[in-house]
């Protein structure tokens, strides 16, 4: 039903033969070599997708990524999501979302099974020493990263500071910093439309 | 029911964590660390370290770590179950019906409004982790210098991370 209903909404463009098997491996094959989250894999994701398997256009996926970065959810599980229900309906969505998260899942798994046996070990204790501070840093650095562009207009700033006074000095939990966020947008475009603001 | 509420837990954090993985790291403080005091802070950090130098993305390789130490194999299962949830109805939703829905004006004013909220939250996620993580005056040389090599040069965070580890090694064994 569902598959039938998305092939009529596509342009009669030229595309590579996918089934719900390539679509388990070929996000599976994602999930397994991209390392660094979400936004590592997008590249790899597009050259998949788009340039070898032929599955979208260009300006598909750049539709997909749009609606996948903007959604709740890691972006490469609503990426892999997306794309499977578009080429083969409900199948194809567990197709790949069973391919994108089963790499980690067994990775992750085999490391809890045999990471309490080491976790003593002077040498794992020493390495992990070192490790922890480079998590808090990479967060920083993320920080820098996703701030840069959000934070050059000054309403952002004040926004972005409002609410680390909220979080850190009140300590609100993240939902209500979320959905407080959100609701502060919908109601500065109804006072004030920013400007460059689209529609 | 732990496992059923590892599943709830999940589904809540895969739910409110719009704008990448790092804003779960708020979320998992709350729910995993604070509430139901499944996880310690330190674990926490370590989890988080494993994360990321394994492939895949963040949030189902801490939901599937969490999930395990909380209720082993099946407890796994449900908390990335839980944390795949939301992505899995939204998207295809979002691919079949829903289309028109993240152009509308309405919706856009929200995530205008969230972007901020979202660096708030990773600040905030930074501040906790540092709190935990940066304890002495070494692993804050630490901390300065893999901030200094994310942010200014182009080296790869596996490789930044592998080298905290080496100098964990040469500063602590």
């Amino acid at each position: 039903m569902l598959k039938n209903d998305l092939t009529l909404e596509y342009p009669e463009v030229e595309r590579g033969k996918s089934d719900p098997f390539a679509l388990f491996t070929t996000f599976f094959k994602i999930g397994a070599f991209t390392f660094g989250g979400g936004y590592a894999m997008l590249p790899i994701i597009k050259r998949e997708v788009v340039d070898d398997k032929h599955w979208l256009t260009e300006e598909e996926f750049v539709d997909v990524l749009a609606v996948a970065q903007s959604s709740p959810g890691a972006v490469a599980v609503n990426s892999a999501v997306f794309i499977g229900t578009k080429l083969r309906g409900i199948v194809g969505a567990f197709s790949a979302l069973l391919g994108v998260i089963m790499p980690s899942f067994l990775i992750i798994l085999i490391i809890a099974l045999y990471f309490a046996r080491f976790t003593s070990h002077p040498a794992v204790v020493a390495a992990f020493a070192g490790v922890r501070p480079a998590i808090a840093a990479l967060i920083a650095a993320a920080v820098v990263k996703i701030g840069k562009p959000v934070l050059k207009e000054r309403r952002n700033m004040a926004l972005a500071l409002m609410f680390i006074a909220l979080s850190i000095g009140l300590g609100l939990h993240p939902i209500i910093i979320i959905v407080t966020g959100a609701s502060v947008g919908i109601l500065l475009h109804r006072i004030a439309p920013a400007k460059g603001e689209t529609s | 029911m732990i496992i059923l509420q590892l599943y709830l837990a999940f589904l809540k954090i895969g739910l409110f964590s719009i704008g990448g993985g790092y804003v779960m790291l708020p979320l998992i403080q709350k729910e995993i660390i604070e509430s139901h005091g499944w996880l310690t802070l330190p674990e926490f950090v370590d989890i988080l370290a494993i994360a990321e130098m394994t492939p895949g993305p963040i949030a189902i390789n801490s939901a599937t770590f969490i999930g395990f130490r909380t209720g082993g194999i099946p407890g796994a299962l449900l908390a990335t179950a839980g944390v795949v949830t939301p992505s899995l109805v939204l998207m295809v939703l979002a691919a079949s019906i829903l289309r028109r829905f993240y152009e509308n004006q309405w919706v856009r004013a929200a995530f205008s409004g969230l972007r901020p909220a979202v660096v708030a939250l990773i600040v905030g996620a930074a501040v906790f982790v540092g709190r935990a993580s940066i304890l002495d005056p070494l692993s804050a040389v630490i901390a300065a210098a893999v901030f200094v090599l994310l942010v200014f040069t182009r080296l790869h965070p596996i490789l930044v991370l592998l080298l905290s580890a080496v100098s964990g090694l040469l500063l602590y064994l």
